[in-house]
């Protein structure tokens, strides 16, 4: 039996927390109830008390628990963040999950024992930025960003001596992460400083008719009709009318599936695999880890992985295998 | 969980019509003391809230005649029934059996919105807030309904039964973690 990927499911809350672990992830990751994260969503994420007691339990289930801080410090605050790294640490986090340079050092020097990952929003695609990032800052795994081949993946690890990992199912960021300005252009806000892409506060819905407007910013950015499955209110996922013309300027509404390319992935010398969701309920994390264990254990065994059953769960209840297997348009 | 949205049990068209009938306004102090205990049971539910406390939510089951509205803020918490649309910062309306699977974990708030089966006008960080802190809070309604009956509690359990069997409505969390 080949050595089983391993399973990195988000955690939004403590009771998803304890969803996943009983779902069956190898790890789960979560952040702070602050700007330090990049999913900053109201009534999301843990207290100091909170992973502290999370981290414990996940423990006890031999799962681990890897905390995202992993947005950009801003000037002047960077203090903020350099807790956030402590705290995580003081708590038995497994390890943390970071972005930016200068936290990625003051990591390294401060907290040596600390395991550090990299996260997708550093955006480190190519064989030399992975080697560098390992080599300067002792970083152990990378989670590529998704905007690569499965072919990529496997010359990536091929020149690398660390551990990648890859995302396999959920919302997809169509741009290189950590570089999307699409949502400060429109709200003033972004993922990579503020934690969240699209800010809620921002966000207004109206119904007429049956069809449904999405606002962000106070621009029109989607009108759903009657009955049609309605997507993230994101720009990337926007519909525009340009000289006579409707359509998805960027990407269409569909969530990432890669449930068909685990065996290929595995191939590729991918070690762990990361399922999108921090803001999604405990409901969708225990199915879809369930689900993605079983794949990860038919992988393991060499059995074809059972169908999915996840179709409900994707925005614009549409799949896509990404830029994994991607022509671009 | 359900796969499909399509599978959300609508309230039998008899029953909603018989509910409509019932005088609304009585219905307000049991709902109000029912919020109220749970808040005092699970005080990381206002703590998740945070400044969103204050918000007026109305709760619309849009198989029902009616609309709940909720004021969660510890001080002064409680539920009115409406049968006009009050007015309130975030609306969350949807199939009763939807908004009540909410509570319980049987569904996802982002599968029925992309399905449209969950719709929300007004605050949506207020939505949010209230749909994430009620996911974190595990709340098991009949748990919480036979605690406010007391000593009565138990009887309670086969009328439990016969209205969610009736209704198509899961009263009960469907899932437990260790
Ligand atoms: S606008 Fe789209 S691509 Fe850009 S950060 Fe948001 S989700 Fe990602």
């Amino acid at each position: 039996m080949a050595e089983m990927m391993e399973l990195v499911c988000p955690a939004g809350t403590p009771a998803a927390l304890r969803a996943a672990v009983e779902a069956g992830a190898h790890a789960v990751y979560c952040g702070f109830a602050d700007e330090t994260n990049a999913r900053n969503f109201p009534g999301l994420n843990f207290s100091r008390v909170e992973l502290a007691e999370s981290i414990a339990h996940a423990h006890r289930h031999g799962a681990k628990v890897l905390v995202a801080i992993n947005t950009f410090p801003r000037a002047g605050a960077e203090e903020t963040w350099h807790r956030a790294v402590a705290d995580a640490e003081a708590a038995g986090a497994d390890a943390v999950i970071l972005a930016d340079l200068g936290l990625l050092a003051h990591t390294a020097e401060h907290h040596p024992g600390l395991r550090r990952h990299l996260s997708v929003q550093a955006a480190a695609a190519n064989p030399d930025a992975i080697n560098f990032y390992a080599e300067t800052f002792g970083v152990r795994r990378f989670v590529l960003p998704r905007v690569l081949t499965v072919a990529e993946i496997a010359a990536i690890n091929r020149e690398i001596d660390a551990e990648t990992e890859v995302f396999v199912f959920g919302g997809l960021c169509v741009m290189a992460e950590g570089r999307c300005s699409l949502s400060s252009y429109v709200t003033g806000r972004s993922p990579n400083v503020d934690g969240v892409c699209s800010p809620p506060d921002h966000v207004s819905y109206e119904e007429t008719d049956g069809a449904l407007a999405a606002r962000l910013g106070g621009f029109t950015i989607h009108r759903s009709p009657k009955g049609a499955p309605a997507p993230y209110p994101t720009l990337c996922k926007g519909c525009f009318t340009s000289e006579g013309v409707t359509g998805h300027v960027f990407e269409d509404p569909a969530s990432l599936d890669a449930s068909e390319l685990l065996s290929a992935l595995a191939d590729a010398g991918v070690r762990a695999l990361k399922i999108e969701g921090r803001q999604r309920s405990r409901a969708y994390v225990g199915q879809v880890v369930r689900s993605f264990r079983a794949a990860v254990e038919a992988v393991a065994a060499g059995r074809p992985v059972p169908p999915g059953t996840l179709a409900a769960l994707t925005e614009g209840q549409a799949a896509t295998s990404g830029a994994y297997a991607k022509t671009w348009r | 969980m359900s796969d499909s949205a399509a599978m959300i049990p609508i309230l039998p068209r008899p029953l909603a019509a018989g509910l409509g009938m019932l005088p609304l306004a009585p219905l307000g102090y049991p709902l109000s003391t029912l919020m109220r205990r749970v808040i005092a049971r699970n005080p990381g539910l206002i703590e998740r809230l945070g400044p969103y406390r204050a918000c007026r939510f109305a709760i619309d089951p849009t198989d029902l005649p009616c609309t709940l509205l909720l004021h969660p803020d510890p001080v002064r918490a409680h539920v009115s029934v409406h049968s006009r649309p009050p007015e309130a910062e975030v609306r969350i309306a949807g199939p009763l059996a939807a908004l009540i699977g909410l509570v319980h974990g049987a569904y996802d708030g982002d599968a029925l919105f992309f399905s449209r089966d969950l719709v929300i006008e007004g605050d949506t960080s207020a939505a949010l807030a209230l749909r994430n802190a009620i996911d974190d809070a595990e709340l098991d309604l009949a748990a919480e309904l036979a605690l406010l009956a007391g000593p009565l509690g138990r009887m309670l359990d086969p009328l439990i039964d016969m209205v969610a069997r009736a209704s198509g409505v899961s009263l009960r969390r469907v899932e437990q973690n260790g």
